[in-house]
C-alpha cells in the first residue's frame, strides 16, 4: 500500500516550536548562571518566531492534514497568535519575580515552551487523540512548573493535588472519549459529527460519553463543582506559574471546547446545554460566595476565576456563532485582566517578600498612584462595571443567552457577578482609604513598566471600543465553522 | 471452537485467581510474582484476541522490565506490612460497594444491548501470513505519526520534570571533581616554607 507524505506546512509553527525547545534546552547548558538572559531571549525569540510562521499561513481556508489529526483554521491561528502573546507577557512579567527566588533555571523556560506547544497541539486538534495528546503534553508541564520550587511544602502539595485530579480528569475525558468511539466508530472529530447527523443507533452510549467529557472538561475549565483543585494550586504555585496556568491555557480550553463539543458534538446541543447551564450556575455561585471569604489573594484569584469560568460557558449554550464568538471575547478579555492583576501581584512582591495577602494592596495609592490606578481599572473590569472591557464581554455573553432564550439564567448571572464586585471592590477600599503598611518603593524593569501600562489601557480602550475585537472573535468563528 | 473456549476459560480463571491472589497475600514479594502471573495470562488473552505484537510487549516490557524493577523496590524496601493493613475490613464494605457498582455499570455496557456480539460482531480472523505486528508499525508511521510523535513529546517532558524536580546541587555534598583531580598541581596542594633553622635546646 502506497502512502503519501502528508502536509507539514500547515503545523510549521508546531514544528518550529518543538525545534526551538530542544534548542532552548541545550543552549541553557552552555550558558552558565550569570548569562540566564540567553535562554530568556531565545525563549522570546521562539515565541515571535512561532508568530511569524502563524501569521504568515493564515488563511480562511480549513487545511486538515496528518490524516486529519490536525486542521489548520482561522480559529486556530487567532487563538494561536495570542497564546503566544500571552505566553511572551507572561515571560516578561515573571522575569524579575522568578530571578529573585532562584528559579531562573533553563527548566522554567523549557517546560513553559513546552506548555506553549501542548497549547497550540489543543487548539490545532481535529481528533481526540490529538486533542488528549496536547492536554497531556499542557498539564503535564504545568504539573512540573507548579512543583518546580521544591522545597515549599505548599508548592509540593499543590502539585500533588493538581496531578492527581488532573490525572483524574483525564481519565473521565478519555472514557466519554471510548464510549464517543463506541458509538460512532470513528475519533476523528468531523467524523464523529457526520456520524451523530447520520443516526446512531445507541443513542444512550453517546449520552454516557458525553457526560464524561463535559465532566473532564470542567475539570480543566475549573468549573464547579470540579474546581476543588483551582485555589489550592493557584495558592500554592509561585506567583510567575500561577500567572502562567491562569491566563494562557484558557485559550487552549476555548479551543478544546469548540473542537470537542461544538465541532464533534454540535448535533447533540440539546444533551450539554443542560449540562453546561448547571456547571455555569453552580461555578458562578460557588467561585463569588467563596471568594468573598479569602484573604489570600491568590486564593480569591482563583474562586474570581471559576466564577468567569461560569460566565464562559454562558457563551457556549446558545449554541450558536454569536454565543461562540462571545464566548471567545469573553476569553480574551479574562486574560487580559487575568495578566495585569497577577503583574500587579508580582509587582508588589520584593526580594524575600511574598505579597499573598489583600492587606498587601493596603495604601497603594499612596505608594505609587498611578499602579492603583491601574489596578483599579483591573478590578473594575473583572466586577464588569463599565467602560471596562470586562463589562463588554459580561454584556456580549448575556446577550447571547438572552438570544437562546434564557433569560432567567442571564438574571442569575448578573445577581452573582453584583455579589461578585464586593470583592473586588474591597481591593480598591484597601488601596485608596488604607494606610499603607510600608513604605518600600516600586522599583520595575522599564520592559515590565511599559508592558503593564499597556495592559492596563488596553482594558479601558477595548472597553470603549470593543467592535474590533468583537469583529475578530466573530470572524475566527464564523470561518472556521 | 471448544478449543479456544477451552483455552479462554482456563486463562481467565487464572487471571482472575491471580489477581485476587495480588490483593490478598500477605506477603509483597508473592503479591509481585501473581502480578506477573496475571499480566502473562492475560497477553495469552490477547494472542487469542490475535494482538500478537501487544501481548508480546506486554510480556517484555511489564514482566520483563516494570516487574523486575517492582520486584526489586519491594525486596530494598522494608515496609511494615501490618501498618498498611490497618483498617482494611473498616473500610472493606465501602470499597466493596463501589467495585460492585462498577462491576454492574461496566455489565450494563457491555452485556446490554450497545456492545453485545449482535451490535458488534467479532471480526473475520486474518490469514495466517498476516502480520500484526509490520500493519502497527506501518500505521504508527503514517497515518498516526502526528500522534506518536506527540506522545514521544510527552516522553521527554516527562524526563525534562524528572530531571528538573530531583536532580539537586547539595552544597555540603563531599564528592571531588575528578577533572580538578586529575589537574591538581604540586603548588596548590604543596606550601614551602622557609623557616629560620632553631638551636636545639640542650
Amino acid at each position: 500500500m502506497s502512502f503519501m507524505p502528508p502536509d507539514f506546512a500547515p503545523a510549521s509553527s508546531e514544528i518550529f516550536m518543538l525545534i526551538m525547545v530542544c534548542v532552548v534546552m541545550l543552549a541553557d547548558l552552555t550558558v552558565g548562571q550569570n548569562r540566564r538572559y540567553v535562554t530568556y531571549l531565545l525563549t522570546q525569540a521562539t515565541l515571535f518566531g512561532c508568530a511569524v510562521l502563524t501569521f504568515s499561513s493564515f488563511s480562511n481556508e480549513v487545511v486538515l492534514t496528518f490524516s486529519g489529526m490536525f486542521v489548520d483554521d482561522t480559529l486556530a491561528d487567532t487563538l494561536k497568535l495570542m497564546t503566544y502573546g500571552t505566553v511572551s507577557a507572561v515571560l516578561i512579567y515573571s522575569h524579575t519575580y522568578i530571578a529573585d527566588r532562584g528559579m531562573l533555571r533553563g527548566e522554567f523556560f523549557s517546560l513553559t515552551l513546552f506548555a506553549t506547544l501542548g497549547m497550540m497541539v489543543m487548539i490545532s486538534a481535529s481528533h481526540f487523540l490529538t486533542l488528549y495528546l496536547g492536554l497531556e503534553i499542557l498539564s503535564l508541564s504545568l504539573y512540573a512548573l507548579v512543583a518546580l520550587r521544591r522545597d515549599s511544602v505548599i508548592s509540593t502539595e499543590a502539585a500533588m493535588k493538581f496531578f492527581v485530579l488532573g490525572a483524574l480528569a483525564s481519565g473521565f475525558l478519555l472514557y466519554g472519549m471510548s464510549m464517543i468511539y463506541g458509538a460512532t466508530g470513528s475519533l476523528q472529530v468531523t467524523e464523529v459529527a457526520k456520524a451523530i447527523q447520520n443516526g446512531v443507533n445507541a443513542k444512550e452510549v453517546l449520552v454516557v460519553g458525553l457526560v464524561f467529557i463535559v465532566a473532564g472538561i470542567s475539570f480543566k475549565l475549573s468549573a464547579a463543582p470540579f474546581h476543588m483543585w483551582a485555589p489550592d494550586v493557584y495558592q500554592g504555585a509561585p506567583t510567575a506559574v500561577t500567572l502562567f496556568i491562569g491566563s494562557a491555557p484558557k485559550f487552549a480550553a476555548f479551543g478544546f471546547v469548540m473542537r470537542l463539543l461544538i465541532e464533534g458534538l454540535e448535533q447533540m446541543a440539546s444533551d450539554w446545554q443542560g449540562m453546561l447551564v448547571i456547571l455555569a450556575v453552580m461555578s458562578m455561585a460557588i467561585g463569588n460566595i467563596a471568594a468573598i471569604a479569602q484573604s489570600n489573594i491568590k486564593r480569591m484569584l482563583a474562586y474570581s476565576t471559576i466564577s468567569h469560568m461560569g460566565f464562559l460557558l454562558l457563551g457556549f449554550i446558545s449554541a450558536d456563532a454569536n454565543g461562540y464568538s462571545s464566548a471567545l471575547f469573553y476569553v480574551i478579555a479574562y486574560v487580559l485582566m487575568t495578566l495585569g492583576t497577577f503583574a500587579m501581584i508580582m509587582l508588589l512582591c520584593r526580594n524575600g517578600f511574598e505579597a499573598e495577602n489583600i492587606s498587601d494592596f493596603k495604601g497603594l495609592s499612596k505608594r505609587n498612584a498611578w499602579y492603583a490606578f491601574i489596578t483599579l481599572l483591573l478590578m473594575f473590569s473583572l466586577a464588569g462595571i463599565p467602560p471596562m472591557i470586562g463589562f463588554y464581554a459580561k454584556l456580549a455573553v448575556l446577550q447571547a443567552v438572552v438570544n437562546a432564550g434564557f433569560v432567567w439564567l442571564a438574571v442569575v448571572a448578573v445577581l452573582f457577578s453584583l455579589i461578585g464586585a464586593f470583592y473586588y471592590l474591597r481591593i480598591i477600599k484597601f488601596m485608596y482609604f488604607d494606610e499603607p503598611e510600608t513604605n518600600e518603593p516600586i522599583l520595575l524593569n522599564n520592559d515590565v513598566k511599559i508592558l503593564l501600562n499597556a495592559n492596563g489601557l488596553a482594558i479601558l480602550v477595548l472597553g470603549i471600543f470593543p467592535q474590533a475585537l468583537m469583529g475578530i472573535s466573530l470572524y475566527a468563528i464564523q470561518n472556521s465553522m | 471452537m471448544i478449543f479456544q473456549d477451552i483455552i479462554f476459560y482456563t486463562f481467565s480463571a487464572i487471571l482472575i485467581a491471580s489477581a485476587l491472589g495480588v490483593i490478598t497475600f500477605r506477603n509483597p514479594v508473592y503479591s509481585a510474582l501473581l502480578l506477573v502471573l496475571s499480566f502473562i495470562t492475560c497477553a495469552g488473552l490477547w494472542l487469542l484476541l490475535e494482538a500478537e505484537f501487544l501481548a508480546i510487549a506486554l510480556v517484555l516490557v511489564y514482566v520483563g522490565a516494570v516487574m523486575v524493577l517492582f520486584l526489586f523496590v519491594v525486596m530494598m524496601l522494608d515496609i511494615n506490612l501490618d501498618q498498611l493493613r490497618e483498617g482494611f475490613w473498616k473500610w472493606f464494605p465501602f470499597g466493596g460497594l463501589i467495585a460492585l457498582v462498577m462491576v454492574g455499570e461496566i455489565s450494563i455496557v457491555l452485556m446490554g444491548k450497545y456492545f453485545g456480539l449482535d451490535e458488534m460482531p467479532s471480526p473475520k480472523p486474518h490469514a495466517a501470513d498476516y502480520s500484526n505486528t509490520k500493519e502497527l508499525g506501518r500505521l504508527i508511521y503514517t497515518e498516526y505519526v502526528y500522534a506518536f510523535e506527540l506522545a514521544a513529546v510527552l516522553l521527554l517532558i516527562a524526563m525534562v520534570a524528572a530531571i528538573a524536580l530531583t536532580l539537586r546541587h547539595r552544597e555540603d555534598k563531599k564528592i571531588v571533581d575528578p577533572a580538578k583531580q586529575v589537574n591538581v598541581q604540586k603548588k596548590d596542594r604543596l606550601r614551602i616554607v622557609s623557616m629560620p633553622v632553631e638551636k636545639k635546646n640542650s
